[in-house]
């Protein structure tokens, strides 16, 4: 009987110190999308035992993390998940998406060579979270703390992810 | 030549470089222009048109005349080039060289070749305009040449976000800044020069009892050490662009030798809440005969020479002026102990407070020396006299730089005092103008002007101002010297006043036809150093004044601005995004050619050793899966969780099919269409509970049907308590087709399956040593077949485990060529069928749209002219002799019929040889095709010439009964 192996979407790319920037994975052992139905949030919240993030907002709760991921769409990483049949839409993403931390006093300038958004520490905080673009590729950017920002991509694109950020990072780091 | 004790360049390090392949030093700090002007050299560059021998007229980034290349970046301008060590400029637009150019031709015939010269010439015959006249034309004139080589420099782009934006960091920018940030509001400070300070780097003034220049370095360094400012040199603001976004372009690595990894340039995006444009002004020339002499230059710019970088771009300087301003050079220039041979204004009665001879009243009516200023003729109210000078400094006034002001169609105003065109306010929004930019002329006022704008905008208590030069401004405009001789305007583009005249008095009277017909103006220069006096020129021509003129539009970008640097990072990999399966690895490692399907890579081949063609590979892996079996990675198709009380009711909704009496474990065929009626995507959908469906979509309309299905669900039917979320990514999902397929499968499942558990359009889950999965007994070549998902995380292992296995049993891997036509064979359908202008009926799926519920492009797909017999309808062609070629894209006539567009009776879609029917095969769509199988027809390809005879036939051309599906 066959017996799978497991591949992570960056394999052996990273991790990589670039400069004063470290891009490293981030790996995923259980991730959700959860979208509760019509009038069932709540009832979705009390399963869960926390609250969902408004939008733009990412949550914590113990060692689970939620990520506001669209309209009426959580993103919920955790270990399980209480049965949500008939209060949500629950659907396995656990290997669908590419994280990424990209960590360092520079972190948010490297990033600002590819999102669009207004990334600077007073305006997106920790605890903020964003459906944006990286580069050609729509992505989400979370800001896990001051020198911290995770991206996440499709899994597919993992590939170009790790080299658009190299090159951001390499470029940055070459202004010298 | 240098002058001992001036300028801000750093003597305590030379800097060796090239220019035309001779050596030359400068000082750290020096420009090109700079350091070529203080080892005595004047001629920088040749005329666009004429290739008059030109040197620099200016110091800044407005320079109209020494442009230069280095390496392969054509139309550097030598003002704001810094030297380095290494540097190798060349001139351009010279053949063989900047002192003997042949093309200099062009200006002996000059009287021919005006305004206008090309269109009223090159009009005959119409034909020779491509193939004779414009070659001729682009090789004589132009600038830079690009070197027709993939750019190998790295370049960057990045976006920034601020509460103010300063553009220019002169008095009226730093005080902006200033105020701003002590304010506590996000400030950058952007500068096109390396440092800042503006003018007061180029003037000899006072501010606050201390060197202007010192002032700058001292405010500039306060507001270094403030957090929230960001103070951005070397870059210009380009463009100013809808909700407060400003282009701009940084000069990261231009400075320096060319090194892999550092940028050369970096284009920023950067959002502002508020900007003060603080841009100032550029000085502007009067126009008098023969005034292109090299060492003719504006007398601002002999001033930042003189100041700047410690350079007299003369020994013995005359200065010609309408204003204070020239005075203020020829005084500098003595006080640093270079000879004024003479001032010369233009005004009645004025008198000069230095040693030179002053000639009131005067004009320039004469200039002699090829390549470089031998002598002037003056005339003046004592008479004329000849004046042996080697660098005259002009000043015909200031021109405010109000360019971005009127990037948002905006329209400066005409102002009197000034005798220019200032910025209206509000032209763009969130947008306010200090300094000289809005026509305060004098250090004071700018100072002044720049806190207050920045006190304005935030609400905040405008600072102490400190004491500076407030000598006002005086000029009596004066545009241009009657006499003998061309009298230049625009040094970029060689316009010279009559050129303006006879735009006029062919009837361009207005100003965007003066412009477009004598090209003043126009391209990287953008009027920057002739645009008022032009016009003031064509108000003057055509009996109007110069508000009434009007001026041309100043477009984005301020200054040139490299496509590379726009396109940076979308070279190579950073062109798009690329999609890889889980299974690409191992496919490159078989040596698959990918295929492109959107962004997705898919293996078109899997070639083996023995194989040459592409077509043998394609006739093996066809012959595999109708024999034995094989493995195809389709993670690709788009795959959607449809969840909810009414998920059942919303598919039928988008579906034209039924979904809600689809059994739980069961697959269904579902055809989507447009509100229109027309075809939109088709594929499978499983029920994997009562409220769980997963539906697949094709893989090039995957994000179509997403988008679709969202606009459905919040705008059409938020009745309906519905979510649905993409988990393409999630899976890794496999073909194994085949008539061994099931018996392979069992060889991997933890349980097996047989035609009980898992019969034809069913679908489970199941494990694979333990790993969970899902199931679906589907097929799209024909045979008994299924597609085996797992988390993504296991695909690529997954797909060695089914190949391994397959290899075993006289299968193996088939790509895209192979698919394509397994799939014609059995006349399945893909977007080469439903191209978006099929229906329904054209299919022949007209009867899927079920009458017993409403769905999306129901009633659409209804009208009249959707189901008449004469439609083209989808057909299988099959070739009549078997060595004639099926050709894609090409058109169906009658047997006999000319093969005329008045014949056209259809077309072919998808064409192969089909090593299972041995024949060429394809699918098209034929006139009433329906009732016709059996025809003979004739298709013929027009573009490619061929023309072969065909049978109609039912498009399923193997196993019509489908037998080996269920087997």
């Amino acid at each position: 009987m066959a017996k799978l192996i497991a591949k992570t979407p960056c394999g052996d790319t990273l991790p990589k110190t670039i400069g004063n920037v470290t891009l490293s994975e981030v790996l995923i052992d259980h991730m959700w999308s959860v979208a509760p139905y019509k009038r069932r949030e709540k009832a979705v919240a009390t399963a869960l035992g926390a609250t969902l993030p408004k939008p733009n907002r990412f949550t914590t709760k113990g060692d689970m993390r939620l990520i506001w991921a669209g309209q009426g769409v959580t993103l919920v990483i955790a270990d399980r998940l209480p049965d949500m049949t008939d209060l949500a839409a629950v659907s396995d993403q656990s290997d669908a998406w590419a994280v990424v931390a990209v960590e360092g006093e520079d972190a948010a300038e490297v990033l600002a060579r590819l999102v669009p958004i207004d990334l600077r520490r007073a305006t997106f905080k920790t605890g903020h979270t964003a459906r944006t673009m990286l580069g050609h590729m729509t992505a989400t950017i979370t800001r896990t703390g001051a020198n911290r920002l995770e991206v996440m991509v499709m899994r597919s694109m993992a590939g170009t992810l790790v080299h658009d950020l190299t090159r951001a990072a390499t470029l940055f780091a070459g202004r010298g | 030549m240098r002058i001992a004790g001036k300028g801000q360049i750093d003597r305590n390090k030379p800097v060796n470089f090239t220019f035309d392949g001779v050596s030359y030093q400068g000082f750290a700090g020096d420009t090109l222009a700079s350091a070529l002007l203080a080892n005595g050299v004047v001629l920088m560059g040749r005329s666009f048109k004429y290739h008059r021998p030109r040197g620099v007229v200016t110091a800044g980034s407005e320079e109209p005349n020494a442009l230069v290349t280095v390496g392969d970046d054509p139309n550097l301008r030598a003002t704001t080039l810094e030297i380095y060590n290494g540097l190798d400029a060349r001139s351009q637009n010279a053949w063989p060289s900047l002192k003997r150019d042949v093309m200099a031709v062009n200006d002996l015939i000059s009287p021919f070749l005006g305004a206008g010269f090309y269109y009223k010439t090159f009009m005959w015959p119409k034909s020779f305009w491509e193939s004779v006249y414009e070659p001729i034309i682009r090789r004589a004139a132009g600038l830079g040449a690009l070197s027709g080589k993939s750019n190998a420099d790295d370049y960057e782009k990045a976006f920034a976000f601020c509460d103010v934006l300063v553009i220019g960091a002169g008095p009226a920018g730093l005080m902006a800044a200033l105020t701003a940030a002590e304010a506590g509001a996000d400030v950058i400070l952007a500068d096109e020069n390396p440092t800042t300070g503006g003018r007061l780097l180029s003037e000899d003034e006072v501010i606050d009892g201390q060197p202007a220049a010192d002032w700058a370095t001292e405010v500039t360094a306060k507001l270094a050490a403030m957090p929230n400012v960001r103070i951005m040199t070397r870059t210009t603001v380009t463009g100013a662009y809808d909700q407060g976004t400003y282009g701009a372009l940084e000069r990261v690595g231009l400075h320096k030798p060319t090194r892999a990894g550092t940028p050369r340039e970096c284009f920023w995006r950067i959002a502002a809440k508020h900007s003060i444009l603080c841009a100032g002004a550029l000085e502007r020339p009067i126009a008098f005969p023969n005034n292109d002499r090299p060492g003719v230059m504006m007398a601002s710019a002999v001033r930042s020479y003189l100041h700047r970088y410690g350079v007299a771009p003369g020994q013995s300087v005359t200065v010609f002026g309408n204003n204070d301003d020239a005075h203020r050079t020829a005084r500098d220039l003595e006080a640093a102990g270079v000879n004024v041979a003479g001032v010369i204004d233009t005004r009645t009665g004025v008198t000069f407070d230095g040693n030179a001879p002053c000639f009131s009243g005067g004009r320039i009516t004469a200039t002699t020396g090829r390549h470089a200023l031998e002598s002037i003729t003056v005339e003046h109210a004592g008479g004329s006299r000849v004046i042996r000078t080697d660098c005259l400094a002009m000043s015909g006034g200031w021109n405010p730089t109000v360019h971005l002001t009127c990037h948002m169609n905006g329209r400066p105003e005409w102002s009197e005092n000034i005798a220019s065109f200032v910025p209206v306010a509000g032209a763009i929004p969130g947008m306010v103008t200090a300094g000289a930019c809005q026509g305060s002329f004098d250090t004071a006022a700018c100072l002044a002007d720049g806190a207050k704008a920045a006190a304005d905008i935030l609400g905040a208590s405008a600072p102490a101002i400190p004491d500076a030069d407030n000598t006002a401004y005086h000029i009596t405009p004066f545009w241009a010297v009657e006499g003998k001789g061309r009298k230049w305007l625009d040094f970029q583009n060689d316009v010279h006043v009559k050129d303006i005249k006879l735009a006029a008095q062919e009837n361009f009277r207005s100003v965007e036809h003066m412009k477009r017909y004598t090209t003043q103006g126009m391209a990287t220069d953008q009027g920057k150093s002739s645009n008022v006096a032009a016009l003031a020129i064509l108000a003057d021509a055509t009996g109007r004044g110069i508000p009434e003129t009007g001026t041309t539009t100043f477009r984005p970008p301020y200054v040139p601005v490299s496509i590379a640097a726009m396109g940076a990072g979308a070279q190579g990999h950073g062109f798009a995004p690329e999609r890889l399966t889980t299974s690409h690895a191992a496919s490159i490692a078989r040596r698959a050619p990918m295929i492109e399907a959107g962004l997705w890579y898919r293996p078109s081949y899997f070639p083996q050793p023995d194989e040459a063609t592409w077509l043998e590979s394609c006739n093996r892996e066809v012959a595999m899966v109708r024999n034995a079996v094989g493995i195809c990675d389709v993670s690709t198709l788009g795959k959607i969780d449809v969840q909810g009380p009414d998920a059942a009711a919303f598919l039928d909704f988008v579906y034209a099919n039924t979904f809600s009496t689809l059994k739980v474990g069961k697959v269904r065929y579902g055809l989507m269409l447009r509100e229109d009626g027309h075809v939109m995507d088709d594929g499978t959908t499983a029920r994997l509970s009562d409220s769980h469906y997963v539906m697949t979509t094709t893989t090039a309309a995957a994000g179509n049907v997403m988008k679709h299905m969202e606009f459905v669900r919040q705008a059409l039917r938020p009745d309906l308590d519905v979510q649905m979320i993409s988990v393409t990514e999630q899976w890794a999902q496999f073909a194994v087709a085949g008539p061994k397929a099931r018996d392979l499968l069992n060889t991997v499942l933890d349980t097996a399956v047989d035609n009980e558990t898992l019969s034809y359009m069913g679908c489970g889950t199941c494990q694979i040593g333990g790993t969970p999965g899902r199931i679906f007994r589907i097929s799209f070549s024909g045979e008994h077949a299924y597609e085996i998902a797992v988390p993504a995380r296991y695909g690529a292992s997954l797909f060695n485990v089914l190949n391994a296995q397959a290899e075993a049993m006289g299968g193996g891997p088939y790509g895209m060529e192979a698919l394509n036509v397994l799939r014609i064979e059995k006349g399945f359908i893909t977007h080469a069928e439903i191209h978006g202008r099929t229906t329904a009926f054209d299919i022949g799926m007209d009867r899927m749209i079920s009458r017993k519920k409403d769905c999306i492009g129901q009633t659409a797909a209804a009208r009249p002219g959707l189901i008449e017999p004469a439609r083209p309808q989808l057909v299988g062609l099959q070739a009549v002799d078997p060595d004639d070629k099926l050709t894609g894209g090409a058109h169906l006539f009658e047997a006999d019929a000319t093969p005329v567009s008045l014949n056209d009776q259809g077309y072919v879609t998808s064409v192969c040889w089909s090593p299972t029917l041995g024949n060429h095969i394809g699918l098209g769509f034929l006139a009433n095709g329906r009732a016709r199988h059996g025809e003979v027809i004739k298709m013929v390809d027009h573009v490619r010439g061929v023309t072969t005879r065909c049978t109609v036939c039912d498009p399923v051309m193997f196993d019509p009964e489908g037998g080996r599906l269920r087997g």
